[in-house]
């Protein structure tokens, strides 16, 4: 009996102090919504974004990293000297940096890392970025020497990314569902489907996060995502779902709205291997049909800078080409009958899941009616775009928004799915990446975007916002999003 | 007896047979690549290959089959391409949350369902029966996916007394864990209370008119006494019936109401296997779902034979 009391005792105290940690611990743990869940938290194998949301900044370090706004800035590689010839790197590691599994971080790691990721029989999603590099090699425990095939001007952007993480070769088999890194919180549980849960690692060798836990709860349902805001069972979304109920979060002292850009141009993509978008005067009269603000406004809310070209506004290099398209159906229709398509004709508009491409291609399928081009729309799953429209290249028209930042080079691409060909285009990229100097970059860049507007490439329509809500109190959540990343390691509660 | 059984156990394993080819087949026609799925828009074609290789997907058909069948019979449902861990390791997981979830979603129907059927057939025409037969019409009209938002607006936003969804575990209490699954399970309830309080009505209103409640009634029992003692007991086999038929629906089909309150269960599992093309989780889940409405329903033909001899000497 005794003992009985004593257990109902102690179970009574344990309901308590659990129903009261809420209160005191509200200052240092977070629950972050996110729409997917990662399928497993190693990314150095996999494209998922979601994987990058958890672990990139949080979990894994690389030499390089981006910052809010995709600067460049130094990561585990304090310091580097770049040889005259552009050819080799030299990395001054950081100092007394430890593993999460407690083993000490060195040189042998850096190689390791870039080694496996170039290898043959490597399953990582981004290898080019690791394909001009010759050889790693240690020359100290704390510094390591990268040198390259030819020069390459945005190597240390390259290093930047998620996929080039450094990783310890201890824990390689285990990584995609225990991770060990070196970052400023490590894994403490994932309930698949539900949630991650990421604590601060007390042996972390740069300045420690404010926050103890972090939790990233995945729920995909945009109307369920709202209602665990409103309630309180999530503290932020950064990237959230439901952007018609934003004006609500706006209208409300509890929450902030973050809205802010991505690297993700959106595009509506011609076949130009297919008639009839193999000839350009076609392609001319589908740019000039399109009203970008409407799509705009309807599709986003009124959230997204509209774009002329392939490449991100906020960057330094953007030129403004969108008057170069503009919504101008009279044009659109003369050049059709020039075209010798005077009654327009019937195409397929493929759509991919994302609200954007959804949402977007209804309108732009009425758009293009006004000028007599009859879209028939199809939706489509992602894993069917990838298949159909991007392996297969079997579509006329579709939606979707290029997330990689700097990637203008896929229209340098060969048989990529909009199946453009252009010499004078290859060429500009050929000099690019042998091209260090930042002025001479820098008009390369723009000539680059100058020639796919030129040819018509795509209907280039906006840059994807990044929008997000956010308890009114939290501070330090990025704003953009030069990377898919939630790095949670300078976000506190203010009081 | 014996003869049945084997019977009906033969039809069984030749059943789940034909369940797994069928299934195997349909995952292999779908468009879509697992491995390019993965690795995304920026991957290098060798890339993908080598990530094929990895997951087994260039062996051949039929040894893909019989490696995963072969596996199933003791228990090996393989290994998710995308999670990367053991696929029974995860339908576990979601099971721990599907299971208590159907059976409390079912436990309140029932609760429900039986006590107002049963009213509204021994009051056939009050203004009771009018009343209960008016409002399950509703039940069973409104979509649940729509009432469950609708508490989620009135319990989780404006009171704040539930959360608007989510599972914390097990471990986090039995309480905590039942309180997480109530607004889902009264959610998934409303409908099913609804057809099963009609059913009991029909089938109690049937019993009524039959001679042995005449008989029960002339012998001298009350009212009352007849309706619990025979007409109710006797009402009770295509009651059974519906509840067996709806413990399976809530076991496979409660996905909307998953996605609503975003709760990690086995619909939620199929539907990110599904959009991921992790066949082989996909597979796995379905199997699982058919071999259990398969035994649900061997079970209930052993429970009619046991009841009901007729079926017995028949099948001799």
């Amino acid at each position: 009996m005794n003992s009985l009391m004593k257990l109902m005792t102690t179970a009574a105290i344990l309901v308590a102090t659990s129903a009261l940690t809420p209160a005191f611990a509200a200052n240092t743990a977070i629950t972050v919504g996110m729409v997917l869940e990662p399928p497993n938290l190693d990314p150095t194998s996999g494209a998922a974004a979601a994987i990058r949301e958890v672990t990139y900044a949080n979990i894994f370090q690389g030499l390089t990293r981006f910052d809010e706004n995709g600067a460049i800035i130094p990561d585990l590689a304090k310091s580097w000297d770049i040889s005259a010839d552009g050819l080799s790197y030299t990395f001054h590691l950081a100092t007394g940096v430890k593993f999460h599994d407690g083993s000490p971080f060195s040189a042998d790691d850096v190689k390791f890392s870039l080694d496996r990721a170039r290898a043959p029989d490597s399953t990582n999603a981004q290898k080019g970025l690791f394909a001009d590099i010759a050889s790693v090699d240690v020359v100290d425990p704390a510094t390591v020497k990268v040198t390259l095939k030819k020069p390459n001007g945005s190597f240390l952007f390259n290093m930047a990314w998620g996929d080039a993480v450094i990783l310890s070769p201890k824990s390689i088999a285990t990584e995609a569902t225990n991770p060990v890194g070196t970052g400023p919180f490590k894994l403490v549980n994932w309930v698949k489907g539900d949630r991650v849960e990421l604590a601060k690692f007390d042996g972390y060798w740069g300045a420690a996060p404010k926050l103890d836990k972090v939790t990233f709860k995945f729920i995909a349902d945009p109307s369920a995502a709202f209602a665990a805001m409103m309630a309180g069972d999530v503290d932020a979304f950064p990237l959230f779902p439901a952007a018609e109920t934003l004006e609500q979060f706006k209208a409300d002292p509890r929450f902030a709205v973050i809205a802010g850009n991505t690297e993700g141009e959106t595009l509506l993509a011609m076949n130009n291997g297919k008639k009839p978008f193999d000839n350009i005067k076609v392609r001319e009269a589908v740019a000039h049909a399109i009203n970008r603000k409407e799509i705009i406004d309807g599709a986003m809310f009124g959230y997204g800078t509209p774009i002329g070209t392939h490449f991100a506004p906020h960057n330094p290099d953007y030129v403004d080409l969108t008057a170069q398209s503009n919504y101008d159906p009279e044009k659109s229709k003369a050049l059709l009958k020039e075209a010798g398509y005077p009654d327009g004709f019937t195409v397929s508009l493929k759509l991919p899941p994302p609200p954007y491409a959804r949402r977007g291609g209804e309108i732009i399928a009425s758009q293009l009616a006004k000028v007599g081009i009859k879209a028939q729309i199809t939706n489509v799953e992602w894993a069917q775009w990838l298949e159909q429209v991007f392996k297969g290249k079997d579509y006329d028209l579709t939606i979707v928004s290029h997330t990689e930042p700097m990637d203008i080079d896929i229209y340098g691409r060969d048989n990529y799915y909009f199946n453009y060909k252009s010499d004078a285009f290859k060429k500009i990229m050929a000099d690019l990446s042998v091209t260090t100097d930042p002025a001479k970059r820098s008009e390369l860049l723009k000539a680059a975007q100058k020639r796919i507007a030129d040819d018509y490439v795509n209907a280039f329509l906006f840059e994807l916002p990044r929008l997000g809500v956010a308890n009114a109190k939290i501070v330090g959540i990025w704003k953009n999003q030069p990377t898919p990343s939630n790095d949670m390691s300078a976000v506190y509660w203010k009081d | 007896m014996a003869p049945y059984l084997l019977k009906r156990l033969i039809s069984l394993v030749l059943s789940l047979l034909a369940a797994s080819v069928v299934i195997f087949l349909v995952l292999q026609v779908v468009p879509g690549d697992p491995a390019s799925y993965m690795l995304g828009m920026n991957a290098q074609p060798e890339t993908v290959e080598a990530l094929r290789q990895q997951m087994g997907l260039n062996e051949p058909l039929v040894w893909r089959y019989l490696t995963w069948v072969g596996g199933l019979t003791h228990g090996d449902f393989g290994v998710s391409y995308t999670y990367k861990v053991p696929t029974g390791e995860l339908i576990a997981q979601r099971l721990w949350v599907s299971l208590p979830l159907a059976l409390y979603a079912l436990l309140l129907s029932t609760l429900i369902a039986l006590p107002i059927g049963i009213l509204s057939a021994a009051k056939r025409n009050s203004a009771a029966d009018y009343g209960i037969m008016g409002v399950t019409q509703l039940g069973i009209a409104v979509p649940n996916f729509w009432f469950a938002m609708l508490l989620v607006l009135l319990f989780s936003i404006t009171l704040r007394w539930f959360s608007a969804g989510g599972f914390p575990g097990w471990n986090a209490g039995v309480f905590v864990a039942l309180k997480a699954l109530t607004l889902p399970a009264v959610a998934l309830a409303l409908p099913q209370a609804s057809i099963l309080a009609r059913v009991m009505r029909s089938s109690l209103l049937d019993t009524l008119s039959e001679d042995y409640i005449r008989t029960a009634r002339a012998k001298g029992l009350t009212r009352g006494q007849t309706l619990v003692r025979h007409a109710v007991r006797n009402a009770m086999i295509p009651v059974l019936t519906i509840i067996g038929l709806q413990f399976s629906f809530l076991l496979a089909g409660a996905i909307i109401i998953e996605n609503v309150f975003y709760l990690p269960g086995l619909g939620r599992l199929v539907f990110q296997g599904i959009t991921q093309r992790d066949l082989i989780v996909v597979q796995s889940v379905v199997m699982l779902l058919v071999f259990a409405v398969i035994v649900i329903t061997f079970l209930v033909d052993i429970a009619y034979a046991i009841a009901d001899p007729r079926l017995r000497s028949r099948a001799r």
